[in-house]
């Protein structure tokens, strides 16, 4: 059960599952954030408060908030 | 071709010719705005972020016998109303009737562009599908097999360039093509499932030979998405009753297969297997490394740094405001000196001295002191224009994230409060992106906080006036983050008391890094300035001489006959000063006097004489006409000593340096201008909340100037 929240930079993981729903489960979607997709961390800030991933081409910005929400496993 | 110039325009009538409606609609950040200037010759508002159109604009223009009317949708991920923006989208294509949509997708990023064209596929409308941004594209390496795309799709598809303006042609002439022709269903093949429960609708509506202007197809699957416009058509038909077991049965069967609760994931999760199959078939990638970093990512990796990301930012902002005040004053000696020289000009022309006066100390000398910090506010608005434009902007708001969650605000903020700092009125639209009600609130109530460009000038003065050169830049520096955190601090306090309640989510798209175009911001940078120097010109200018006129009526002739006979007996140097003495004593006699002093008593504990009471009052129309009015006014009354020809030193001989500070700092938090509140109004929903912007913001700048005001007292004796 690793959230996505937990991962560290570079970290390579891939959803399970989004713990979540209503419209913030369709921001995630839509975004492309979905189950068996391939995230990657990027960045984070030095709180850890906001992390950068990145799903496919785009980069994008969440909250540890929302990341915890993410459930994600390693990709080997 | 149909650059401006070689439009056969004139030719075609207005009522016979053919109009075409066009929806422009895209993910947010694909370059739609500046597509339709590429097409239209347009000027739409371009950046680099998510969310910078926030209402749909229409452009018309004429090609071949065709009038287009294009309209620019705002940016939307997916079918949703997750943000007012987004709503508006669905809500057009809804619910407005329109002939075609042109989805633009960000070449570079197909996969994620495709989910939105795949929810389009199914609103039954004739497409045409622009591969935006093919140049850069072709740079990273990918390329596009546009006509087997088209083929697969059903759906048109050309690689267009908004930058280089190539495909244009072909993009149009795609058009008109398909709106000539029948329109053809486009092809999204879903899952053995999903296309089993399909097959199982259209077998039931042909069997009772359902009436409806779409497929069968496009019927079925509509339904299967919860689509409600199509349940609203179907559910007063006696098929009905039957059809809706069959429906439930089959979204049951979706949801088993998906393992999920949620049609809405279910079908994201077709498009996107869709999608990626659609992708294998027509796009190949030369990429020598797929670890290797993105030159996005290896900027990313300095200027998001956890540590060093931030003070990074603060020095950019230093180095503006630094560069705003030094390079902002190299030209003010001479345009200074230019307005000095036509008030003597125009002045020796007019023969009649009332008539001379309106127009040198009441026009002249109002639109030249505002006229002065054109340089200073160019800086600015380029110091914006490149943030907007280079996807840095997003890059702050993640940075800022934590911070602001502190205070109560969402890091999104950021992106309306930046636009703030150049004009309120945007700022304002731009809190739109906000998701929720209540953050976009708050955001709105803080904007105000953010100095404007209008305001520059006042402070640029007093900078100018109260320190050093060398400190100048600093004080201007200080100043805007002064206004910052007052404004982080107001929105703390509105977050526990007006505005309680739960965190809102935030998840960004953080854009491609771009250099910035030099026309792009040329022209936005030459739209902006030439805003303001029509304002000058006009408002200003109308609000300079309706100052003057009421600081120069009524003459008191009383006071003109005493000094008339004193001046009469006195010497040469005394007759100078008596001179001074009955310009000041006449203009408390005015108009504006009175008023001043009438107002005088609420003022005066701030520090506050009358002149700068009345300056400030003017600025509730428009900033900018703080700094006309303390032209006009102390040009009027003090402006005799012919070596302190500059304002700067006259308000610097005039104010005591409490005051100073104590003004700036209501020129910080008081109340936006008039056209700006206006806006404020109408984002915020109603006058009340007008009336609250008007407590909160008076409360806040007097209680701070009589703080300001006391201490800066106390210190400087």
């Amino acid at each position: 059960m690793k959230r996505l929240s937990e991962c560290n930079k570079n970290a390579l993981v891939k959803v399970v599952k989004i713990h979540t729903s209503g419209s913030l489960k369709q921001r995630l979607i839509s975004l492309g954030i979905m189950k068996d997709v391939t995230l990657r961390v990027l960045a984070h800030t030095a709180a850890k408060g906001t992390l950068e991933i990145k799903v496919g081409k785009m980069q994008i910005a969440l909250r540890s908030e929302e990341a915890k929400l993410i459930e994600v496993t390693d990709v080997a | 071709m149909w650059r401006k110039g070689a439009l056969p325009v004139s030719g075609t009538c207005p009522v016979t010719a053919n109009h075409i409606k066009v929806a422009l609609v895209g993910q947010p950040n694909v370059g739609k705005s500046m597509l339709i200037n590429s097409i239209s010759n347009s000027h739409l508002h371009v950046g680099n972020f998510t969310g910078v159109t926030v209402e749909k604009s229409e452009v018309l223009f004429d090609y071949q016998q065709y009038h287009f009317t294009v309209v620019d949708l705002p940016g939307t991920y997916a079918f949703s109303d997750y943000t007012i923006e987004e709503r508006v989208t669905k809500e057009y294509l809804c619910a407005e009737s329109y002939d075609m949509i042109i989805n633009v997708v960000d070449s570079t990023n197909l996969e994620k562009n495709l989910q939105l064209t795949s929810e389009l596929m199914s609103l039954g409308k004739k497409m045409v599908i622009a591969l935006n941004m093919s140049d850069e594209a072709q740079k990273e390496g990918i390329e596009i097999d546009a006509p087997y795309l088209s083929q697969l799709l059903g759906v048109p598809a050309i690689k267009v360039s908004a930058v280089t303006k190539t495909g244009i042609d072909e993009l149009i002439d795609t058009v008109l093509a398909t709106y000539e022709q029948e329109h053809q269903e486009p092809k999204l093949i879903f899952s053995e499932p999903v296309e089993e429960e399909i097959a199982h609708i259209v077998a039931y509506l042909q069997k009772h030979d359902y009436k409806t202007p779409n497929t069968y197809r496009n019927v079925a699957i509509n339904l299967l998405k919860n689509n409600q416009q199509t349940y609203e058509e179907l559910h007063d038909n006696p098929i009905w009753t039957e059809l809706q077991p069959i429906l439930i049965e089959a979204s049951h069967h979706i949801e088993l297969h998906h393992d999920s609760n949620d049609l809405k994931e279910a079908f994201a999760e077709e498009y996107y297997a869709f999608n990626r199959g659609i992708i294998a078939e027509t796009v190949r990638t030369v990429t020598n490394d797929v670890q290797a970093l993105t030159p996005t990512e290896k900027i990313d990796n300095v200027l998001i740094h956890p540590l060093f990301g931030l003070p990074i930012f603060l020095f950019f902002m230093w180095g503006l405001f630094q560069l705003t005040f030094e390079i902002g004053s190299i030209p003010m000696g001479w345009i200074d000196g230019f307005f000095v020289w036509l008030g003597d000009t125009i002045g020796a022309t007019i023969a009649n001295a009332e008539i001379r006066s309106l127009v040198v100390d009441g026009m002249i000398a109002g639109v030249g002191a505002v006229v002065l910090f054109v340089p200073n506010i160019i800086i600015l608005f380029i110091g914006i224009a490149l943030l907007e434009s280079t996807g840095y902007m997003s890059r702050v708001a993640f940075l800022l994230d934590g911070f602001f969650h502190k205070f109560g605000l969402h890091g999104q903020s950021f992106i309306p409060l930046v636009t703030g700092f150049g004009c309120s009125i945007p700022a304002y639209m731009s809190a739109r992106i906000l998701k929720n009600d209540r953050d976009r609130l708050l955001t709105l109530f803080v904007i105000g906080f953010m100095s404007c460009g209008a305001r520059l000038p006042v402070y640029v003065l007093f900078a100018g006036a109260f320190f050093s050169q060398e400190m100048a830049g600093n004080v201007l520096f200080a100043i805007y983050m002064a206004g910052v955190f007052i404004g982080l601090i107001a929105a703390k306090v509105l977050k526990m008391t007006a505005f309680k309640g739960a965190d809102e989510p935030f998840v960004m798209e953080m854009p491609k890094y771009r250099l910035p175009s030099f026309k792009l911001i040329w022209h936005t940078v030459t739209t902006k300035t030439w805003m303001y120097l029509k304002k000058a010109g006009t408002f200003i200018a109308a609000a300079s001489m309706l100052v003057w006129f009421l600081s120069n009526y009524p003459h008191d002739k009383a006071i003109e006959t005493l000094y008339a006979e004193k001046i009469a007996v006195a010497t040469p140097a005394q007759a100078a000063v008596l001179e001074n003495e009955q310009a000041s004593a006449l203009l408390e006699a005015s108009y504006l006097g009175q008023i001043g002093k009438f107002i005088q008593p609420i003022f005066e504990p701030i520090g506050m004489d009358w002149k700068m009471s009345v300056a400030l009052q003017t600025g509730l129309a428009a900033k900018e006409v703080v700094v006309s009015t303390l032209g006009v006014l102390y040009s009027l009354g003090a402006d005799v000593n012919e070596q302190s020809t500059s304002l700067a030193t006259v308000l610097s001989d005039n104010i005591s340096f409490a005051s100073a500070v104590a003004f700036i700092v209501v020129i910080m938090t008081y109340l936006p201008c008039l056209a700006a509140s206006i806006v404020f109004t109408r984002e915020a929903g109603g006058i009340k909340y007008f009336v609250y912007l008007f407590l909160f913001t008076t409360i806040i700048a007097y209680s701070l100037a009589f703080i300001a005001y006391r201490v800066t007292l106390a210190l400087t004796g």
